[in-house]
């Protein structure tokens, strides 16, 4: 399997997910944001970080970079995608991705382990996991506050374009698990195909028991598949 | 020519800072406040005598780019 990070300036999660793909024998391409090509990949990974300083609003001056054209043929053509954090804004701000991430509800920025439960296991992303698995995963963001209008939000329920939600450590999904306020307890989503995915939280971080846990790897396995 | 560009987010979308500036307002002691909408404001130069022509240029501008228009309204003003 060949995968490529994209880089952008102020992405800071980019050799966390080299890392954990190359774990998983994953070959990897690290892909600068000027380039206009990009190399034969099974798997494109937008990661977290604050690409250019979150100017304008977060990962709005990334979709516009040279490569994100690429990206965006490539999804349009059925690649995997994956999006995480600040990569889960900049496919929302090129488009890939429907809805907005708005201003976490608490106005802080948001550090901490969480936990979500997997919604739906019938995609390329997380088939190594079961429904209604728990997991414990770290969220770091300002912008996370998932929002988008009724007919989508329908539409994602009822097409398995959820696959995590927000919960407590027993699976329990309801607002006071919710950290940032995201509509529905949403942290991830699919487009209609699920060839392309925009998760808040950071599976990278945990696929290692000495960096407090392995619930992110079955992401990894899943897409080995 | 010079334009004003001011982007706010939309009626129905949760602006947490305008409510959290709004708040701190009631407690000043004002009292006869309704709400308050947090937004942006740009101001774009451009080397165009032609205003219609112009105006349709910053338009473009805010659609491509400025403006997240799933959650946010603009208006360009003249200056």
């Amino acid at each position: 399997m060949k995968s490529s990070v994209i880089v952008f300036p102020g992405s800071n999660c980019d050799r966390d997910i080299a890392v954990a793909l190359e774990k998983l024998q994953f070959k990897n391409s690290m892909v600068w944001h000027k380039e206009t090509e990009l190399p034969k990949s099974d798997l494109i990974v937008v990661p977290g970080g604050f690409s250019y300083g979150d100017y304008l609003r977060s990962g709005a001056i990334a979709a516009k970079s040279n490569i994100l054209s690429e990206v965006i043929n490539a999804g349009k053509k059925g690649s995997l995608i994956l999006g995480i954090c600040n990569g889960f804004q900049i496919l929302i701000e090129c488009k890939l991705l429907k809805g907005a991430l708005l201003r976490n509800s608490g106005l802080k920025f948001i550090s901490r382990n969480i936990f979500v439960k997997v919604q739906s296991t019938t995609n390329s992303f997380f088939n190594k996991y079961s429904k209604n698995e728990v997991l414990k995963l770290n969220i770091a963001h300002n912008e996370g506050n998932y929002f988008t209008d009724k007919k989508h939000l329908e539409e994602l329920e009822n097409n398995q374009l959820i696959p995590i939600k927000y919960c407590d450590e027993k699976g329990n999904i309801n607002l006071k698990n919710n950290p940032n306020g995201s509509i529905n307890n949403i942290a991830g989503i699919f487009n209609k195909d699920k060839n392309i995915l925009g998760m808040m939280p950071h599976p990278e971080r945990m696929v290692d028991k000495i960096l407090s846990g392995e619930d992110g790897l079955p992401l990894f396995m899943s897409l080995m598949n | 020519m010079k334009f004003s560009v001011t982007v706010t987010l939309k009626k129905d979308v949760l602006d947490p800072q305008g409510k959290v500036v709004s708040q701190t307002l009631r407690n000043m002691g004002i009292d006869n406040l309704n709400q308050v909408r947090q937004g942006k404001f740009f101001e774009i130069d451009l080397k165009e005598q032609d205003q219609s022509k112009a105006e349709s240029q910053v338009k473009q501008m805010c659609e491509k780019l400025l403006v997240n228009q799933i959650i946010e309204d603009f208006k360009i003003n003249k200056i």
